[in-house]
């Protein structure tokens, strides 16, 4: 390769990429966020309506799996948290427990108008008014219920987010 | 000999597991404490309420028109049936008449409701007793359905579509066409779906014989629905009191022998086969004509007291309504019919093996938002 | 020049109508059952709508549901709900019953004083009545006499008041 052809200003090819043709060079904290953003293993968790709307997302005909999405019955594999339904202050201990479970890095959705801000409950004695009273939200979905639609738009700004995160402070997650 | 002896004297202590409330298969958000001895279940206490929204409460404090979309929230995977027994209620109390098409149309769409709701309870059954594949397909047929429900009223599950006298709005011109295509697919579909699962010999193992309870003890518990039909009563709102149009058409009540899990499950599979019956006799009877009877856009219904029971896909669902002539409802009472079936979960569970609790729970099919309400 | 002030307006209030009472044949035969049956207890047999209401002394309705349900002619063996009704003075619990053999439908009626809510249990007569008396209880403040587990169904342990109550006041939004 002739190093003179380089134009000015332009750098010259790597000889990394000469020696090594098909690999990728990166920040170590920008390449687990690929990865993590390719693998979101979400706490299977259903509250309440919008339960039936996440599962029909995992399901086959919008198949959230093409995402890189799979549930996970147990919080002690999970990374992110998809908090689907209405709160209620009987099911806050729970909630922060399970969030408290999940190893980091670790993000939570609130799906629904009532994990954001209580919803049609707002009147309510016993409704939490939305689920960022209780542990950091990340992305919130609104709709009541949002659809299938909506939910993997939120997952992909939650993968936007994830990357930008990495690429802005090496942070990986919004707890740490 | 001596080893026989001393297992009698050897001290064995009941162990307490605790299941839920976020546990993948209680259908929500739903504990229920098991104390076992060995494999075998010595006492389940069932705790609910964490899904408790003060429904009943706040729709005191909604008008009458508002009070629907409360309803479509308390069994959420039934959302227009819920409609319907509200909107029953209040015509019943205000003495209104519905125009034939739009009885027509409800009982259309709660008989879709009905299929999608068993649907759902088909694909997670599988879930619970451990095949995966039986969800995909019955939400492939939920899907289907909630595609014609997105048509006709906007929305795939929160529909608001059933109003005090009638309905929203009349069918879209090509809900005919569709309906007809919709109905070949989901025969072909329900046939696919029994064939899949309910002779299998896994799952017949698993629930033949399981958690039977008998029909005084579950009229005793209050048990309605597909689960009371399990145990060889024969009680259908639809028929022993019917309700809306119910009493034109002419179909089936499944009704099982031994009250166990598998015939809570097969009830159900029939039930949607005779939920497609009436849809068809619906679909040949329905005329054109007006959708919504002439009501005042703020009703006022007048003091007194009704109680309507309707068949939800879960049972004996009532609604007590106590108007005091205002605008809105002076107390509403939600008779759920999952909350009183729940009740016979100690009873099912007793003496059964802890790998069978799962089994049992799901077989009733309970849906959280309509038990806490 | 001065008008005198006008007196002020009259605001009638509206008048309420009740809703008719529509009791069919069947309805009509079973309040005269019901008052042969019942004849040695001081009931009160009326009908709302289309349904047979029967009022009956607090204290009497544990009794009186034994022989509902046993009286072969009633046959009431089925409870289709149990609820509670505050009329600010009083709080009136209501006993939805239907036969299922005979088909027939009846409401018994029990008023209480909000002060002293004190109902005895009909749990012994339907086991069915357990969960919806613990809701009562809950959310009412109704003492179910003879219930052997009065723990709080529906609220957490530590709930103040009886929110079901039309004292209770609906939540107004703030911070939880």
């Amino acid at each position: 390769m002739d190093i003179t052809q380089g134009r000015g200003n332009t750098p010259a090819e790597s000889i990394f990429e000469r020696v090594l043709p098909n690999a990728v060079t990166a920040k170590s904290s920008e390449l687990f966020a690929h990865a993590r953003k390719s693998s979101l293993w979400t706490l299977s968790f259903g509250l309440a309506c919008c339960a039936i709307e996440m599962m029909s997302t995992h399901m086959s005909h919008h198949d959230l799996d093409r995402f890189g999405v799979v549930t996970w019955p147990s919080p002690r594999q999970a990374d992110v948290m998809i908090v689907a339904g209405t709160v209620v202050k009987k099911m806050a201990d729970p909630i922060k427990l399970l969030y408290e479970q999940m190893p980091d890095p670790k993000w939570v959705i609130a799906m629904g108008s009532c994990a954001t801000n209580g919803g049609p409950y707002y009147r309510s004695y016993s409704v939490v008014m939305g689920v960022d009273h209780l542990i950091p939200v990340d992305v919130y979905v609104p709709g009541c219920p949002p659809r299938p639609e909506a939910l993997m738009y939120g997952i992909m700004q939650l993968q936007e987010k994830i990357l930008k995160d990495a690429k802005e402070r090496g942070a990986t997650s919004q707890a740490s | 000999m001596q080893v026989q002896q001393q297992a009698r004297t050897a001290d064995t202590i009941d162990l307490m597991i605790n299941m839920g409330p976020q546990h993948p298969s209680t259908h929500g958000v739903f504990r229920v404490v098991i104390w076992v001895d060995g494999e075998r279940i010595v006492k389940a206490e069932p705790h609910i309420g964490y899904l408790h929204r003060g429904s009943e409460k706040l729709c005191e404090g909604e008008l009458y028109s508002q009070v629907i979309t409360l309803f479509d929230r308390l069994d959420y995977v039934a959302n227009l049936n819920c409609e319907l027994a509200f909107c029953l209620a209040v015509e019943k109390l205000m003495a209104l008449e519905v125009p034939d098409r739009a009885s027509y149309i409800r009982v259309i769409l709660c008989e879709l409701n009905r299929i999608a709701s068993h649907m759902l309870f088909y694909g997670v059954y599988g879930l619970d007793v451990g095949a995966m594949t039986p969800i995909l397909y019955g939400f492939r047929e939920r899907e289907r359905i909630q595609g014609l429900f997105e048509s006709v009223t906007g929305a795939r599950m929160m529909h608001n579509f059933i109003r005090v006298g009638g309905v929203k709005e009349d069918l879209r011109d090509d809900f005919e066409p569709r309906m007809a295509v919709l109905l070949e697919e989901l025969k072909q579909g329900i046939e696919e779906c029994d064939d899949l699962l309910s002779q299998n010999e896994m799952f017949l193992a698993r629930t033949k014989g399981i958690g039977t309870i008998g029909p005084t003890e579950a009229i005793d518990f209050g048990v309605t629905g597909p689960s009371l039909r399990a145990s060889g009563v024969l009680e259908d709102v639809r028929i022993s009191e019917p309700y809306s149009i119910y009493e034109r058409f002419d179909f089936g009540v499944p009704v099982g022998t031994y009250g166990d899990c598998w015939d809570r499950y097969y009830v159900r599979v029939e039930e949607m086969r005779q939920s497609l019956k009436i849809i068809e006799q619906a679909m040949a009877q329905m005329e054109p004509g007006p959708v919504a009877a002439n009501v005042r856009r703020i009703a006022r219904p007048p003091k007194g007291e009704v109680y309507v029971r309707t068949e939800s896909p879960r049972g004996d669902f009532g609604v007590f309504l106590v108007s005091d002539g205002s605008d809105k409802p002076y107390r509403l009472k939600v008779r759920a019919p999952s909350f009183a079936n729940l009740q016979a979960l100690q009873y099912l569970l007793r003496d059964a093996y802890v790998a069978d609790a799962v089994v049992i729970l799901g077989s009733i099919d309970i849906i959280l938002g309509e038990v806490d309400r | 020049m001065e008008q005198p002030p006008r007196p002020p307006r009259q605001r009638r209030e509206p008048e309420v109508p009740e809703a008719p009472v529509a009791l069919d044949e069947r309805g009509t035969a079973l309040s005269a059952l019901i008052r042969d049956v019942l004849k040695e207890f001081e009931v009160e047999v009326g009908a709302a709508v289309d349904e047979v209401v029967v009022t009956v002394k607090p204290e009497d309705v544990s009794a009186i549901c034994r022989i509902a349900k046993d009286d072969p002619s009633l046959d009431f063996k089925y409870l289709r709900c149990l609820s509670v009704v505050d009329y600010i003075e009083t709080l009136e619990v209501n006993y939805h019953l239907f036969s299922l053999d005979k088909r027939h439908k009846a409401v018994l009626k029990a008023s209480v004083p909000t002060e002293e809510p004190h109902v005895p249990s009909v749990i012994s007569v339907w086991r069915g009545a357990d969960w919806f008396e613990r809701e009562g209880h809950d959310l009412f403040g109704v003492v179910f006499d003879g219930h052997p587990n009065l723990t709080p169904l529906l609220l957490y342990e530590g709930f103040e008041g009886f929110p079901g109550r039309k004292s209770f006041p609906f939540h107004e939004y703030d911070e939880w």
